[in-house]
């Protein structure tokens, strides 16, 4: 599909269309959503452009909570007030929540199979390199600016090696790295 | 009478929530303490299984604290965990989203963003360590990961064939 511009009209007219585009965002991925919520928030259904896409991911990577769900808590609000909010949310939750306790119970009452637990614990080895994988993607853009990699290697120490409560993690580290590139970006200016 | 588990549930998870800068791939360190090393909710292996479960689930990576929540209390723990993780800062997000659009641009909003960025890369590698700590028992299991690392890093292979080659040789015993 083109990356045109958007057409006019392609606002989803209903929450029951909120609700079942995320329901496909929900069902797409696995360990992870959003790629597939730019998919089809973007490409499928047209319902923002790619910049309105990129600044709606921006503020919901920056709030606290699952960045997906404070993605459909936006694009809901955008297009459907409140009500579209609850529609996206529920869409997007609904049917993961159930598949995953199946899958929990499932685990439970055949967990004495060997098969069984050798096949999940090798998903959890692969599973775990993934995440490692992201992690390592992420700080790709970092490398070349030293103070940025000082930081993310204090995050890593303090939560992975000293098991520092992720609170006062955050109250040392957030307020520092946003002073560090406040006052580079001023220095950068003058 | 609510079972006092489930406010517990709802307390540390509606906590949990409000720390979750950057995904909860980056709050999966804090979920491990609290849950494995300060409740006793779980075991070490526990909680790698409930990993390894959500990620086999298709939808958001979050569904581990459901997991967490059913093995803790059943339907109602998983609901409840679910729920308080999602519901307060959806709601502090749907305030929020009205005034944010008013700062684009503004330097101090890219400011926040420059700084947040490694904070969070930090925070998701320190959720690599301690998932590995967690799940792998052993040098071939050390080696799975590692070698996940290293393919989807180097490749555009989808995640889930990841899983999936990794269940079937789990299955008949290779790893």
């Amino acid at each position: 599909m083109s990356e045109a511009s958007r057409p006019a009209g392609t606002a989803p007219a209903r929450a029951g269309e909120l609700f079942l585009g995320f329901m496909q965002v929900g069902l797409s991925g696995f360990g992870g959503v959003l790629p597939f919520a730019r998919r089809m928030l973007v490409e499928e259904r047209r319902w923002l452009d790619e910049r309105e896409f990129t600044e709606v991911l921006s503020l919901s990577q920056f709030l606290p909570g699952p960045n997906i769900v404070n993605v459909a808590v936006i694009v809901g609000n955008r297009f459907r007030g409140p009500f579209g909010s609850l529609a996206a949310c529920l869409g997007l939750m609904l049917m993961p929540f159930l598949i995953v306790l199946a899958l929990a119970a499932l685990y439970n009452r055949f967990d004495s199979l060997a098969a069984v637990r050798g096949a999940t614990a090798a998903v959890s080895s692969a599973a775990t390199g993934l995440v490692i994988a992201t992690g390592l993607k992420m700080a790709r853009p970092l490398v070349g600016t030293g103070w940025q990699v000082v930081i993310a290697l204090c995050g890593f120490v303090a939560l992975a090696i000293a098991r520092v409560p992720l609170l006062w993690a955050l109250l040392v580290l957030a307020p520092l790295a946003v002073t560090i590139a406040w006052v580079i970006r001023d220095g950068a200016r003058r | 009478m609510i079972p006092p588990v489930l406010i517990e549930l709802a307390e540390q998870f509606g906590l949990l929530s409000f720390l979750a800068i950057g995904g909860v791939n980056a709050l999966i360190p804090e979920i491990h303490r609290r849950v494995v090393d300060l409740e006793g909710w779980m075991t070490n292996a526990e909680f790698a299984q409930a990993f390894a479960i959500s990620q086999a689930s298709p939808g958001p990576n979050m569904l581990i604290v459901s997991v967490i929540g059913w093995k803790v209390f059943g339907f109602l723990g998983a609901l409840v965990a679910t729920l308080a993780l999602c519901v307060p800062t959806s709601v502090l997000t749907f305030a929020i989203a009205h005034v944010w659009d008013r700062f684009r641009g503004a330097p101090l909003r890219a400011a926040i963003q420059r700084g947040l960025a490694p904070v969070t890369v930090g925070l998701v590698l320190a959720s690599g360590y301690v998932l590995a700590r967690a799940a792998d028992d052993g040098w071939i299991a050390y080696g799975l990961t590692a070698a996940t690392a290293l393919l989807a890093l180097n490749t555009r292979w989808h995640p889930l064939w990841f899983l999936a080659v990794a269940g079937a040789l789990g299955a008949l015993g290779i790893a």
